[in-house]
C-alpha cells in the first residue's frame, strides 16, 4: 500500500507547489532591483525643451519626485500616459521625465499633442544614463525621496492599482519624512 | 520586380544591422574576443533566455558597447561584472554566487544525494534480510548432503 501512497503524496505536493506559484501572480521575469534604498545615480543631462539647461538629480533635493523613463516611440508608455497626466493635474507629485533614446523632435511633438505631465524632461540620446539606473526597457518609474534615495521602482507600465495602492501612499509617507 | 527588390532588401537587412557591430570587431579583435567571452557569461535583461553576447536587443547592444569601452579603459573583467551587478543585481550572472537565498540552489543537490543514499541504504538492508538463506533443520541438512553426493534422486 505504502508504495502507492508515497508517490501519490509527493505528486500532489508538487502539483500544490506549482499551482500556488502559478496563482501567486509573481512575475518571474521581473528583475529585482538592487537600487531600492540606494542614492539615485548622479547625472547631468540637457533638458528636452531647453537644451542649453542641464538637470541633475541634486536639483530635486528636499523634494519627493517621480522619475519616469519613457520615449515617444514606446507604445506601452502611451498606456500609462493618462495616469501621468492625472498625477500632474492633481498635483500629487512632481514628475521628471527621461526621454530614452529618442529624437527630440518626436518627443516634443508627442508632448505638444498629448499634453505634458512633466515638470521637465531630460534627454538620454544614447541610453547611457538609463543603464546607470539599471533599465531593462521603457517605461520604468522611480520614486525618489527628499534625500535623493530611490525608494521604489515600477518596471513597465504603471497601473491604476499600483499607483493608488503603492506609489501615492508611499509618496505621501515620504512627504512626511524630513 | 518590386517583390524581388523587397525580398533582396529583407535578405540583406540583417547583414546591414550586424555590420554596425562588425566594424567594432575589426577595429579591436583582442578586446572584442574578451568582450564576447565575458558577455557570454552574462544574461540579457530583455530576453532573459539569451546571453548578453547573443542577444540582438537594443539594450544588449548598448551594454556590449559599455563593456567594450570599459575594457578599452583598462577595467578588469571583475570590475566590469561588478559594475553590471550593481545595476542589475545577481540576476545578470549565469553563475549565481553563494548567498543566503541561493543556499538551497547550491546545497540542494547534496541534500538530494544524501536522501538518495539514505533510501539506498534502507533498501539494501531490507533486501539483505529478504534474501538471507533459510535455516535448514537437521532433516533438510541430511537430504541436502545426500543430494550433493548423488545418493538420492
Amino acid at each position: 500500500m505504502m508504495r502507492y501512497i508515497v508517490p501519490l503524496v509527493v505528486f500532489l505536493a508538487l502539483v500544490g507547489l506549482l499551482y500556488t506559484q502559478m496563482e501567486s501572480g509573481i512575475d518571474t521575469h521581473l528583475v529585482p532591483s538592487p537600487f531600492i534604498g540606494k542614492p539615485a545615480p548622479a547625472f547631468a543631462l540637457p533638458q528636452l525643451l531647453e537644451p542649453s539647461k542641464k538637470f541633475t538629480p541634486a536639483d530635486m533635493k528636499g523634494k519627493v519626485w517621480l522619475f519616469n523613463l519613457w520615449a515617444s516611440w514606446c507604445e506601452s508608455c502611451r498606456d500609462e500616459y493618462p495616469l501621468l497626466l492625472d498625477i500632474a493635474q492633481n498635483q500629487h507629485v512632481t514628475i521628471v521625465g527621461l526621454d530614452y533614446k529618442d529624437k527630440a523632435a518626436d518627443a516634443k511633438a508627442w508632448l505638444a499633442q498629448a499634453g505634458d505631465p512633466y515638470a521637465l524632461n531630460v534627454t538620454d540620446v544614447e541610453g547611457r544614463i538609463a543603464i546607470d539606473y539599471g533599465i531593462t526597457g521603457v517605461p520604468e518609474t522611480f520614486v525618489i525621496d527628499k534625500h535623493g534615495v530611490i525608494r521604489y521602482k515600477e518596471v513597465g507600465v504603471l497601473t491604476p492599482d499600483n499607483l493608488k495602492n503603492k506609489i501615492l501612499p508611499l509618496v505621501a509617507k515620504l512627504e512626511q519624512e524630513t | 520586380m518590386r517583390k524581388l527588390a523587397l525580398a533582396a532588401l529583407l535578405l540583406f537587412m540583417p547583414a546591414a544591422v550586424l555590420a554596425e557591430e562588425a566594424k567594432d570587431m575589426a577595429k579591436n579583435p583582442v578586446i572584442e574576443k574578451r568582450m564576447i567571452a565575458l558577455t557570454s557569461k552574462l544574461r540579457c535583461l530583455v530576453c532573459q533566455n539569451e546571453s548578453l553576447a547573443a542577444s540582438q536587443a537594443g539594450l544588449a547592444k548598448d551594454l556590449r558597447e559599455e563593456v567594450r569601452e570599459q575594457m578599452i579603459a583598462g577595467k578588469t573583467d571583475k570590475q566590469i561584472t561588478d559594475y553590471l551587478v550593481a545595476r542589475y543585481g545577481d540576476f545578470v550572472l549565469y553563475d549565481p554566487p553563494v548567498r543566503s537565498y541561493t543556499l538551497f540552489l547550491w546545497g540542494g543537490p547534496f541534500l538530494f544525494m544524501l536522501g538518495g543514499a539514505g533510501i539506498l541504504a534502507y533498501q539494501l538492508r531490507k533486501r539483505r534480510k529478504a534474501v538471507r538463506a533459510p535455516e535448514l533443520d537437521a532433516e533438510a541438512q541430511r537430504r541436502a548432503a545426500a543430494l550433493l553426493e548423488g545418493k538420492e534422486k
